[in-house]
């Protein structure tokens, strides 16, 4: 068997790993791996081949190709190496990597840091128990759009589609334009769960029906999907009795959620989030084990590219920081909880003094939308340090969070994070 | 087409019957109207072998798995399937009424010459399955209760009858039995007519239609319905044992496995059917078994959301509930199979071994001098991640295409799968190449590795990706080629949905 070594080794090529690596290579590192299982650079980038990515990080337009070969560029023009058709199988304690491909076979990698960026998958119809027959044409939005915009084919003509995450709503619109009928979106949830500006782009604009409280109880089809049945949903979202109506359909597409993909984390030990599924982090985005960073999607989804990237470049510049023995630790860790309406808060410690950065970064969601709130920081007296005002929230968007470094004092153990009116 | 032999399905019998009468000089077909081998009961059931200690030595399903038994040890390693063999089983009681029917269900199973039984109290139940309710009280263990991969056992039977001879037709189905002076003549398919001198029927759920194709029957086969929970292999070593719920309750009872992959399988229920081929699962039937078996006796199993898949199994369940397998009454060299509900999967060596004698026994002008070059096993299939590290690397080494993975979830490379594609019963849709690889059988069910898949079946098989199905005639994965501006033209209403 093969064995290699580097100083650090990103797993995974999409924008999370080539931010974070290129980071890290800025901030002195010398030899640096980037494990990619695709056959490219660049992630689901590739096949996103919408616009709107980068508005907030190169404040201009991009696709996701393009946002995508900006940091590729980069990478290419540095001494950072990349394995593509790379799958990393296993990542032991005494911080060894297991990797294969067909060109090096199955290889040992010995690093001192591991970046984890693996990102997300799509949860299934069946991980629904979504129950019915079991045809063809029944797939995630993700799969279609890979179909779609990288293979050059269409799923169906007549589509609908449950759930409004980002992709679903990207996907009403692209079939669309390639000529399929996109018949309605259903969203279980009492609001739209992607980007405001997605609901109103991609569905308001070609006149394509989005029905709240509703979801698909039963599929129809033995060889091909010929329709589905759905149902309006109550407020433990429960299928109405008598609310139920069939509809005709050769295509149901799945954007129900995305789930950050773990299974490495999970072996060696790094410890997770029930909430996000991804590790638990400090503010450096390193995991419970200390060797071990993670950000991007694989840590929390996220709603735009734009802030994987800044994250990506929190965990880059820490690995570094990390091999080169320049974290310094604060006197106190504090952890961060949060309160009314917070579904989660990214990290869930802070763990350094770091001279150089004036703030804290937090990323979260919130549980339920709401409008002219107050996003409130507590000490662990209760004490309101930091008020940020927001004129609405919602799930789809996340918050972010600069806390001022000079209110987080020594003595701190805990902040907490909630939603006032 | 002449031939001696027609067994009809290409189910784990038709499959045993074809692996045990290869072995001998006769020309055999076997045909299957599906895309593949193993697509009825023998593909979804609890993927249990029984030792037959809760069965009536009786009746005849009772006789032939207790004979059954102990020939799967060889035939598992001949053949390298997947067996655990003494993963033993538990009957979990909650109240004192179940131990009278445990203590009834024991002295059965010793009637029956099971050895090892015996009623295991609160301690060592806790001990021997940690995550199990607190409130079971006892249970009844029996050592002897394996599980197999019900796939892999049918289709390495079936590899080793092909490789041993054997024609299997697939997508072939029989529409009619030719007879002749009380003889059988020959089979009439969709694919033209076989002429034969035996004729076996082990059409599985379809036995009774087949069997009514020579002769009034006077017996039907209802498909009995029962839905299944697939967990997520984190849970994998969360149950010990195959685990039956008492069987007060519900005939045999439900069960919860862990399958050879890894998995947690639990189910099932019984709900009796008229449609032969409803695999649905409903909304009732998953909430029952969630509700039943699955939260009573390991409470922290999800009800979704670790959930791999759900799924719907049909037992073939005949009037007078024992197997039927015997001569059609006025028709020579007709051989009925019908009726093989659970123990099937555990009876089918015995089963296969009582046909044979059954062919013997028409004193038909067959060689059944056993043949020169027979071959005992398979060619064994390459799985990868059940591999040393080194033996992998070896493999990539001569064949590269083992070291690019298409399957994440399970760590599935592109050689399995080509394997899969090229193997003595082909692959030749997306679900044939799981069924074999397991490639989009884990918990992203197929997101990632689908179109990667769909490709490689293209490129084997050097056909259009429009043509490839996810299970065979009519399921097509995709529909219309970007560029077909037919889609455009296409009189279609832009209908939306109006609540």
């Amino acid at each position: 068997m093969k064995r290699l070594y580097y100083d650090i080794v990103v797993i995974g090529g999409g924008p999370a790993g080539l931010s974070a690596a290129l980071e890290a290579k800025k901030n002195g590192v010398e030899k640096i791996l980037i494990c990619e299982r695709g056959s490219s650079l660049g992630g689901i980038l590739e096949q996103c081949i919408h616009n709107g990515f980068g508005l907030q990080y190169f404040k201009e337009e991009l696709t996701g190709p393009e946002y995508a070969d900006r940091f590729i560029k980069k990478v290419k023009a540095t001494d950072i190496d990349v394995k593509l058709n790379t799958m990393v199988i296993d990542v032991l304690d005494n911080r060894k990597i297991i990797a294969v491909n067909h060109l090096d076979g199955l290889f040992e990698i010995d690093t001192k840091a591991v970046i984890l960026a693996m990102g997300c998958r799509e949860r299934t119809r069946e991980a629904l128990t979504i129950p019915g027959e079991r045809p063809s044409g029944v797939m995630t939005a993700g799969t279609a759009q890979r179909y779609v915009n990288v293979e050059g084919y269409l799923p169906g003509k007549e589509i609908v589609i449950l759930g409004s995450g980002d992709i679903g709503l990207i996907m009403a619109r692209r079939l669309t334009l390639e000529g399929a009928n996109v018949k309605g979106v259903l969203e279980i949830m009492p609001y739209s769960t992607g980007l405001v500006r997605n609901k109103v782009q991609c569905l308001d604009d070609y006149n394509i029906p989005l029905y709240l409280n509703h979801t698909v109880i039963d599929i129809h089809g033995r060889e091909r999907l010929e329709g589905i049945t759905i149902a309006e949903v109550d407020k433990q979202l429960k299928a109405i009795p008598g609310s139920e109506k069939r509809i005709k359909c050769d295509t149901l597409l799945l954007s129900v959620g995305l789930i950050p993909e773990n299974e490495l984390s999970k072996k060696i030990n790094v410890q997770l989030d029930p909430v996000t599924k991804g590790p638990i982090v400090d503010e450096k985005r390193r995991t419970s084990v200390p060797w071990i960073f993670a950000s991007g999607n694989v840590l929390h989804v996220h709603d735009i590219v734009d802030n994987v990237t800044v994250e990506s470049e929190i965990a880059g510049k820490a690995a570094a920081e990390y091999i080169n023995s320049q974290l310094n630790a604060r006197k106190k860790r504090i952890s961060v909880t949060h309160g009314d309406n917070i579904g989660y808060v990214v990290p869930q410690f802070i763990d350094f003094d770091d001279a150089a950065e004036k703030s804290v970064r937090l990323y979260m969601r919130v549980k339920h939308p709401d409008r002219d709130v107050s996003i409130v920081v507590k000490d662990n007296g209760g004490k309101v340090i930091a008020n940020f005002s927001k004129e609405a929230v919602t799930p789809g968007s996340m918050l972010a969070l600069p806390v001022p470094a000079n209110l987080l004092r020594s003595d701190l153990d805990n902040i907490n994070i909630s939603i006032m009116k | 087409m002449k031939t001696d032999i027609i067994i009809i399905g290409g189910g784990v019998i038709g499959s045993a019957i074809a692996h045990q009468l290869a072995r001998y000089n006769l020309d055999i077909v076997l045909v299957e109207k599906e895309s593949d081998i193993c697509m009825g009961s023998s593909k979804a059931n609890s993927s249990m072998v029984h030792d037959g200690y809760n069965v009536d030595s009786q009746k005849l399903k009772g006789k032939l798995v207790l004979k059954a038994n102990p020939y799967f040890e060889k035939l598992c390693k001949d053949l390298y399937i997947p067996y655990v063999k003494n993963i033993g089983s538990i009957v979990i009681g909650f109240e004192d009424d179940d131990m009278k029917v445990m203590k009834e269900q024991m002295a059965n199973g010793q009637k029956n010459g099971v050895k090892g039984l015996r009623i295991v109290g609160k301690e060592e139940l806790h001990q021997m399955e940690p995550n199990i309710n607190p409130e079971a009280m006892f249970g009844l263990y029996n050592p002897n209760t394996g599980t197999i991969n019900p796939f892999e056992l049918t289709r390495a039977l079936a590899e080793n009858a092909v490789l041993n001879g054997v024609k299997v037709l697939l997508n072939t189905e029989v529409q009619g039995v030719l007879v002749k002076n009380q003889k059988v003549e020959a089979v009439r398919t969709n694919k033209g007519v076989i002429g034969a001198k035996v004729v076996i029927n082990a059409a599985g759920l379809f036995a009774d239609k087949v069997a009514a194709m020579v002769e009034n029957i006077d017996f039907e086969i209802k498909p009995r319905k029962g839905q299944y929970f697939l967990y997520d292999k984190k849970w994998g070593d969360y149950v010990k044992h195959t685990i039956y719920s008492s069987p007060t309750k519900i005939s045999k009872g439900m069960i919860i496995v862990p399958t050879t992959e890894g998995n947690i399988l639990a189910g099932s229920n019984a709900q009796l059917l008229d449609d032969k081929e409803d695999v649905s699962t409903t909304y009732e039937g998953l909430e029952e078994i969630y509700g039943k078996i699955i939260s009573r006796i390991f409470p922290k199993l999800p009800r979704m959301g670790d959930v791999i898949t759900t799924f719907t199994g049909l037992r073939a369940a005949a009037t007078g509930e024992d197997f039927i397998i015997g001569y059609a009454k006025t028709v020579k060299g007709f051989i009925n199979v019908a009726g093989i509900q659970s123990p099937g999967l555990s009876s089918c060596p015995a089963i296969a071994m009582m046909v044979e004698d059954l062919v013997r026994d028409l004193h038909y002008d067959l060689n059944f001098t056993e043949k020169g070059n027979y071959r005992i096993d398979r060619p064994k299939p390459i799985v990868l991640r059940d591999l040393s590290y080194e033996e992998r690397d070896e493999l990539i080494k001569k064949n590269p295409d083992y070291g690019t993975i298409i399957c994440r979830c399970e760590t599935v490379s592109r050689g399995e799968i080509i394997d899969a594609i090229h193997r003595p019963i082909p692959a030749t849709n997306i679900d044939a190449v799981k069924r074999r690889t397991r490639a989009g059988m884990g918990r992203c069910q197929g997101g990632f590795c689908g179109p990667r898949v769909l490709d490689i079946l293209k490129h084997e098989m050097n056909i259009s990706p429009l043509e490839v199905t996810k299970k065979g005639k009519g399921s097509y994965v995709l529909a219309f080629n970007n560029k077909d501006l037919s889609l455009q033209e296409a009189r279609r209403d832009h209908e939306k949905i109006v609540l």
